[in-house]
């Protein structure tokens, strides 16, 4: 997808004002933080998995030579084939190559943030092949055009009715007459419609959670069971995954699989969570009959050694951005590429360069809640202060960070909000003000008055969101 | 591309300062041999029979619904009655493994059992459990001649019949058992309560693309341990 991260500021104020928008983000809190607070609370050994989980992943970052040789060797004995490529162009190639290698028509494809990474559904739908979604976020953005706004729920921001607008539009075989109100209907009727697909598909392309390089294993998590139709019925099943997604043994993946689905979801562990090994064995009855790994660098073995390194232990269990202060306030479309929250803030200027997104890094109160939910210890708001400190040296830094003192702005004017956030308040105003002192000759009253005419934000307060969802702590 | 696997591998080794000598790969060989785990929850800290508590107890919480039985013989009719409480035609599609296949179906002939793999038209497949981790309620299937995935996916009802003794208490049981047992299968599948979806409105609904229901027949042979 085109990048829009360089207009982050243009599109955080549109987020504020926009109540669909806002009335979504809302339950994002109820379901999600509540959700992985009592998840927590139920397993009094999650910090020491933490712990360990961090050390897997920076064992295997300072071995990743050796285990993503290994990987690749046993997927080889396996009967599999892997694909390196260094970019997202190269990604593109090769999953075409294999699709035109079969004649394929139709592909349906599970979750991936890697085919968001590399746009593959335009790449394909451009060279004659259509491309399904069957993940019902992934489906619900697809017919809508857009980009997922949340890692793990991309159609977080999308209503039930404009949910049912979408089938309306899309599904003109049904009667049009048909009642479409409760996400009951809404459900069943994108299971009917996909059910098809599946069936039809010449080749499935899914995401991996983890590669395991004992096995030569794919893994994906999902709760839908669409990952698990999508790659095992088509002739094909093709795994796009980024080359930081290994790990050594089955037994490290379990350490770091209790510490997933209780960050992103509050489950204890999603409904399927399956690990794939090689092409269809002599006997099966099913299964695909080829196993491809497209894996993708793009960036990422640069960032080893480097004070970035820490962020290739991302799971994208979306801990970090279901519990950021600013995500909360203008939502994952605000930072213009795929990955939105904290974890997009460092991961997006790596990925399409400090230039395309030297506002991301300056999207944070500071106020450390990433760090402190992230299942693998990254130290968030370190990564996106370094970022800022490039940017600055750079020259790319705004002439203000706008984005905070709109939002400082909207918080000053409702006291009874200022009063509880009044920590954030103060850091906010630190982050407007002055790094080193080196922001107080720069316009300020310019910035200010621009912001003045930001259109007041529409429904409730976000303090009265914020009792209803029973508070983020 | 072979060039961008050697321009990977070769940015990796640079970053590290080096190729890496023997002793470095030792250390991750080593790893890769000792599979070492890492903290197991206390949670499964109990013998067999409290373990399969656990397991009913935590599949319950995930919506799936479970019947204890005694024996393999009693496996029919148990299953015959789900499916009239469900509503459900009496139908099955079956996994064509030895343990299903020696369950005496005939006992109970208003049930249709067929076996093989689920083309999409099966209201309720049938399958065995490799095993069944007790941690989380989670049932481990594993890929084969004897266990086609589709089974597991297709059909809106999935019934599973699970024997006390494959229990146990983590995955890292789970994974032990699987290496005794010979190689790693095309596919393991860990399945934890039917499929669901909160993409709409984050309001929990069961039956997304997967199976609607997660029936477990739960066969008592624990002693046999
Ligand atoms: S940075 Fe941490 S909290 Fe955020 S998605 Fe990655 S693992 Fe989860």
């Amino acid at each position: 997808m085109e990048a829009t991260s360089r207009s982050f500021k243009d599109n955080a104020r549109h987020a504020l004002v926009d109540p669909d928008l806002q009335q979504a983000l809302a339950r994002m809190k109820a379901g999600f933080v509540v959700n992985r607070a009592a998840a927590v609370a139920r397993l009094p050994e999650f910090d020491k998995l933490r712990d360990e989980a961090r050390a897997i992943k920076d064992h295997t970052l300072e071995h990743l030579d050796f285990y993503l040789e290994r990987f690749e060797r046993q997927v080889t004995a396996a009967g599999g084939h892997v694909h390196w490529c260094r970019t997202a162009d190269e990604a593109r190639q090769a999953i075409l190559a294999i699709c035109r290698s079969v004649d394929a028509k139709t592909v349906t494809k599970g979750k991936s943030m890697i085919g968001e990474e590399i746009a593959i559904n335009d790449y394909l739908e451009a060279n004659g092949i259509t491309a399904v979604e069957t993940d019902l976020g992934e489906y619900i953005i697809q017919l809508r055009h857009e980009p997922p706004s949340h890692i793990i729920a991309p159609a977080i921001h999308v209503t039930k009715k404009q949910v049912a607008d979408s089938f309306y539009a899309t599904h003109r075989t049904l009667d049009a007459g048909r009642k479409l109100d409760e996400p009951r209907a809404l459900v069943d009727e994108a299971r009917a419609m996909l059910r098809q697909s599946y069936l039809d598909a010449d080749v499935g392309i899914t995401g991996a959670n983890f590669l395991i390089a004992e096995t030569g294993s794919t893994v994906i998590v999902t709760n839908e069971g669409n990952g698990d139709l999508t790659q095992t019925l088509p002739k094909i099943h093709i795994v796009t995954a980024s080359l930081e997604k290994i790990v050594p043994t089955l037994e490290d993946a379990s350490t770091i699989l209790r510490v997933l689905a209780r960050s992103a979801t509050g489950q204890e562990f999603s409904a399927y969570t399956t690990f794939s090994t090689g092409p269809r064995r002599a006997g099966d009855l099913d299964g695909p009959g080829e196993f491809h790994v497209v894996l993708l660098d793009n960036g990422r073995s640069a960032l080893l050694g480097t004070e970035l390194q820490d962020i290739l232990r991302c799971i994208r269990c979306g801990a970090c951005m279901n519990h950021c202060p600013v995500y909360g306030a203008v939502g994952g479309h605000a930072y213009g590429w795929v990955y939105p929250g904290p974890m997009g803030a460092v991961l997006t200027p790596t990925l399409i360069g400090v230039e395309e997104a030297s506002d991301l890094p300056n999207a944070s109160t500071f106020c450390g809640r990433c760090e402190e939910v992230c299942p693998m210890r990254i130290p968030l708001p370190k990564l996106m202060r370094h970022y800022r400190e490039r940017a600055f040296d750079r020259g790319l830094m705004p002439p203000l960070p706008r984005l905070a003192l709109a939002l400082w702005a909207f918080l000053a004017k409702r006291p009874l909000f200022y009063r509880w956030t009044v920590g954030l308040g103060v850091r906010l105003l630190a982050l407007a003000g002055s790094r080193r002192g080196r922001f107080r000759r720069l316009p300020f009253a310019g910035g200010w008055t621009r912001h003045r005419d930001m259109p007041a934000p529409q429904g409730k307060t976000f303090q009265q969101r914020w009792d209803e969802a029973g508070g983020a702590r | 591309m072979s060039d961008a696997r050697d321009q990977i591998l070769a940015t990796i080794r640079r970053a590290r300062g080096g190729n890496g000598d023997a002793a470095f790969h030792a250390v991750a060989e080593q790893r890769l041999q000792l599979k070492a785990r890492g903290t197991i929850p206390k949670r499964v800290d109990r013998g067999p029979a409290a373990l399969v508590d656990l397991f009913v107890e935590q599949a319950l919480t995930l919506s799936a619904t479970v019947d204890r039985v005694a024996s393999p013989d009693a496996v029919p009719a148990a299953v015959a009655e789900y499916l009239a409480r469900e509503n459900l035609p009496a139908t099955l599609r079956a996994a064509p493994s030895p343990e299903i296949e020696a369950i005496p179906w005939r006992d109970r002939p208003a049930l249709t059992v067929t076996f093989g793999r689920s083309d999409g038209h099966d209201e309720v497949g049938l399958t065995p459990a490799f095993a069944a981790v007790a941690e989380t309620g989670t049932l481990m299937l594993r890929s084969g001649p004897d266990h086609p995935t589709t089974l597991n996916f297709l059909p809106d009802t999935h019934v599973v019949v699970l024997r006390a003794s494959r229990i146990v208490g983590p995955y890292e049981e789970g994974w032990a058992m699987l290496r005794a047992a010979g190689a790693m299968p095309r596919a393991v599948n860990f399945v934890s309560g039917p499929s669901r979806t909160a993409d709409i409105e984050q309001t929990i609904q069961l039956g997304a693309h997967g199976p609607r229901r997660l029936h477990i027949v739960l066969i008592e042979d624990g002693d046999a341990r």
